[in-house]
């Protein structure tokens, strides 16, 4: 106890993160920058094909946002003019398990579906249709469709049940028909959210790298993420990564900034849903029932047949493979590091942004604080790869630094998730007890023991269990910095859905998705603590 | 309440001495990162002594029917040493990654770039002379690089199912100008030495009315792969598409180890775009020497002998007989085509710009 006399000053927590995060993407950026002044932008902007990858890359995001928005409304409303049926709270909450599915895993769950030999395909052939291409811009839609149509049909639903029961009460009594109630109760809750989770949607398809590496990637389906990838990968033609980064970083600043001036708070997706007691509608369930059940069949289905199809006579070789074996306890090594560090960098962040807002009362520069770890949602993992890349290759050999490196942009990456997750729990722990901590004098290390840390094992738990799943299924850092020599299982898979083995692929597959859903729930259990304890 | 910390365990930790504080705790570990220190140098000196030879090269070199396996074997009985293949996953793939790990790749010897990115690759000033007498060198071809060893070649061909397309194109104009219901499998240009030899194919049959003939090619062509394998193997032997871009060689195997005719190269009247394979050793390796007598092995009667069903290509000396008679039956070119290697390097990035441009549209 008598360390006690010891005060770590208040920013030292955030203060070391800032440091970090100035390390891993501010250097980076300043190569990037420094190599840049060796070209000029406007040959890259005037290249034919630089325009038709950018026009590409707006397009097929335009095209998906307006997909998975307009297709999630009559789901949420479906849903919510259907508050109780068998099996509801589930689907809900398979709309939420994007975030701890990678998006690699679905896509094979996706091509075995919509494959040029899947279900859906035959189905089409049966019925005298010509067969439907999954590789290309419809690939590309359909994929983006499935992780974010449920995303905005979850965010809708949410606005819909928030709707006052007065309102439908007054609505019963006006003996309002089923139009009137849509377009003076549903659309205006619809409305509201409308402008923010198309922008979300939109940052997201626009950045989409693995989606497109896998079902696009040819020349007539490229976005800037994966061309700064070939440009890198393929052509050692360092002019045009650079030249496309700078675009990218130009682009997603432009979409960071629209994000915040339209002040969305759209992702409330971590909260609980609450039922509310829309019954009022006695006719439609059999059309409402109609489109809940072929959402269901959508989402459900690739999962399903993955799960499958994962038993083959593949099966028993993929697992006990080296290479397979290898990749694992890479991806784990990987998932564990950089969850850790992104939990460590989030906490530092709050834990500083906190004291600046409660004792100093400068809610800005809190704020400001906290946006620091957002500095990867304008830096996209690649474009950070490639400033790494620039920065690293004079001095090291850079592949043999590959797992490091990924685990670097990896922790970035989830950095944003652990302080979303964060900044309400760590404010809430001060709240309610700051002064009375303040006035016995407790602060450092037993502060964090005694008070802190009862209050935020749950949340730091949850958090690391999030940003290790992440890192576990992500492919943009290690499709860059990996090699034969070192792979992790999404990259692993990537290779074996590109050299179309198939059954390899989908045991692969599923091997990654145990392993995150592992990660995910020993990590919150292990961290947290029991549920409810 | 502190039961579920993890690093609780280490409280109870036996390596922990009863009366010992922090600083003590400080000094057993700093002895034992010595201990730690010493231990590996000792280990790597004795590693240091059983040489490694590494040798970069694509992935079907090292595939269990390839050449690797029997060159390893052979290789290592006379040198004392460990031969070890890093199979990247496509064969311009290769020049690409050294230039990305510059003077600290961890190669000694690249293996499988070609004849198209020989300038390229000198330029780079990465690769060291080899040294090797290539006076037994017999290619279409007279060799006089004092840089690269030359270890096979072949020409490229489009090979095709003759149980799926009964008369194929005869030239590169009639397939050009086929109807697009005829798929075909290419490789990338950017990533395969193949897929860039179809460039330069097309670049000398058509000069600067290349984009145009790419143009009508488009709508034929079902995917562009990375690399050869997934091409050939995992595709067009499949039956996704009946016709794939390979070499004139590939019959052979099919007829000397398959004992089928089933698949055949189109001979072009336009003549055949020539390839030949070549290795070179690193500036940057510490084991120039073990390298230099790797490449000079590479020319041996040992070594070429085992190209024709393992690489399934011409060797590149004359080794008589022992050349499987199935490669009597392959289509002979009517004439070679080749760009030379400086033009290539000078025009590469344009040329690959402007097929990347048609492709895209």
């Amino acid at each position: 106890m008598s360390q006690t006399s010891y005060k770590p000053p208040w920013w030292l927590p955030g203060g070391l993160s800032v440091l970090a995060i100035a390390a891993l993407a501010g250097l980076p950026l300043l190569a990037l920058m420094n190599e840049a002044s060796n070209l000029t932008l406007l040959d890259v902007v005037n290249d034919p094909y630089n325009r038709r990858v950018i026009s590409f890359s707006l397009y097929q995001a335009i095209l998906s946002t307006a997909l998975s928005v307009v297709l999630a409304i009559p789901l949420a409303v479906a849903l919510s003019r259907e508050p109780r049926f068998f099996g509801r709270t589930l689907l809900i909450n398979l709309f939420s398990l994007s975030l701890v599915i990678p998006t690699i895993v679905a896509i094979v769950g996706i091509v075995s579906i919509f494959g040029q030999s899947g279900l859906a395909n035959q189905l089409l052939q049966n019925f005298g249709f010509n067969s439907f291409s999954i590789y290309g811009l419809q690939g590309i839609l359909l994929a983006h469709v499935f992780f974010n149509m449920p995303l905005a049909a979850r965010v809708f639903l949410q606005s819909l049940e928030n709707i006052p029961q007065e309102q439908w009460r007054l609505a019963a009594q006006l003996g309002l028909p089923s139009s009137s109630r849509w377009r003076l109760i549903e659309w205006p809750a619809i409305r509201s959210q409308l402008a923010g989770i198309s922008i979300l949607i939109f940052a997201l398809c626009f950045t989409s790298f693995t989606i497109v590496m896998t079902l696009g990637g040819g020349p007539r389906a490229t976005t800037i993420e994966v061309a700064i990838y070939q440009a890198l990968r393929f052509d050692f033609d360092i002019n045009t990564a650079v030249a496309l980064a700078l675009i990218q970083l130009v682009l997603c600043t432009l979409i960071m900034i629209a994000t915040h001036s339209l002040g969305t708070h759209t992702t409330q997706g971590l909260s609980s849903i609450k039922l509310n007691q829309n019954t009022l509608y006695a006719s439609g369930h059999y059309f409402n029932g109609l489109i809940i059940s072929i959402a269901a069949l959508f989402l459900i289905t690739p999962l399903v047949s993955l799960i499958v199809k994962a038993f083959n006579p593949a099966t028993i070789g993929v697992i006990t493979h080296a290479k397979t074996l290898s990749a694992a306890s890479n991806t784990l090594v990987v998932a564990l590091a950089a969850g850790a560090i992104a939990v460590a960098m989030g906490v530092g962040l709050q834990l500083s942004a906190r004291h600046l807002r409660l004792r100093l009362y400068k809610h800005s520069s809190g704020r400001a604080l906290q946006l620091v770890g957002n500095v990867i949602l304008v830096i996209p993992p690649v474009v950070l790869g490639t400033g790494l890349f620039i920065l690293l290759r004079p001095h090291a050999d850079v592949f043999a630094l590959g797992l490091v490196i990924v685990v670097a942009i990896n922790s970035l990456m989830a950095l944003p998730f652990v302080l979303r997750i964060l900044e309400g729990p760590v404010l809430q722990a001060a709240q309610q007890h700051d002064r009375l901590i303040q006035s016995l004098g407790i602060h450092g290390m037993p502060r964090w023991r005694l008070l802190d840390w009862p209050h935020l094992k749950k949340p730091i738990g949850y958090s690391m269990a999030v940003s290790s799943t992440l890192a576990a299924g992500d492919l943009s850092a290690i499709a860059l910095f990996g090699s034969e020599r070192i792979a992790t299982l999404p990259l692993l898979l990537y290779q074996r859905i590109g050299s179309y083995r198939h059954h390899e692929a989908l045991t692969t597959a599923v091997l990654l998705l145990l392993l995150c859903f592992a990660l995910f729930f020993i990590l919150q259990r292990v961290i947290g603590g029991k549920p409810d304890a | 309440m502190h039961s579920v910390l993890p690093f609780q365990f280490f409280k109870k930790s036996p390596l922990q001495l009863p009366s010992s504080g922090l600083r003590g705790n400080t000094r057993s570990l700093a002895a034992s990162i010595v201990t730690c220190g010493a231990l590996l140098l000792g280990s790597s000196a004795i590693l240091a002594e059983d040489k490694t030879l590494t040798v970069y090269t694509y992935e079907s070199f090292t595939s269990e029917w390839g050449p690797g396996p029997v060159v390893k074997k052979a290789f290592e009985a006379q040198c004392e040493c460990t031969l070890q293949f890093v199979p990247l996953d496509s064969s311009a793939g290769i020049l690409n990654r050294v230039q990305l790990e510059g003077s600290n790749t961890k190669a000694d010897v690249v293996l499988g770039l070609d004849t198209n990115l020989m300038a390229t690759a000198k330029d780079t000033g990465l690769l060291a002379t080899s040294e090797v007498d290539t006076s037994t060198v017999a290619l279409p071809i007279k060799w006089t690089s004092d840089t690269f060893v030359p270890f096979d070649y072949g020409y490229f061909a489009f090979v095709y199912d003759t149980e799926a397309l009964a008369s194929p194109p005869s030239s590169l104009e009639e397939l050009v100008n086929a109807p697009d219901d005829l798929k075909i499998i290419i490789q990338d240009p950017r990533t395969s030495t193949p897929g860039l030899g179809l460039l330069l194919w097309v670049k000398s049959v058509y000069g600067d009315k290349a984009a145009d003939a790419w143009k009508k090619l488009q709508p034929k062509i079902l995917t562009v792969t990375k690399g050869w394998s997934e091409a050939y193997f995992s595709l067009f032997l499949n039956g996704e598409a009946p016709m794939v871009l390979s070499y004139s060689t590939s019959p052979g195997y099919h007829m000397a180890i398959d004992k089928t005719e089933r698949y055949q190269a189109a001979a072009f009247s336009e003549g055949h775009y020539l390839q030949v394979e070549v290795a070179a050793l690193l500036e940057s390796s510490t084991n120039k020497a073990l390298g230099r007598e790797f490449l000079q092995f590479m020319l041996s009667k040992e070594f070429q002998t085992a190209l024709p069903l393992t690489n399934v290509m011409y060797p590149s000396t004359d080794i008589g007989d022992d050349l499987p008679a199935e490669f009597n039956k392959l289509i002979q070119p009517e004439s070679v085509l080749l760009i030379d290697s400086a033009e290539v390097r000078d025009n590469r990035k344009e040329w690959l710009r402007e097929w990347l441009d048609v492709s895209s549209q």
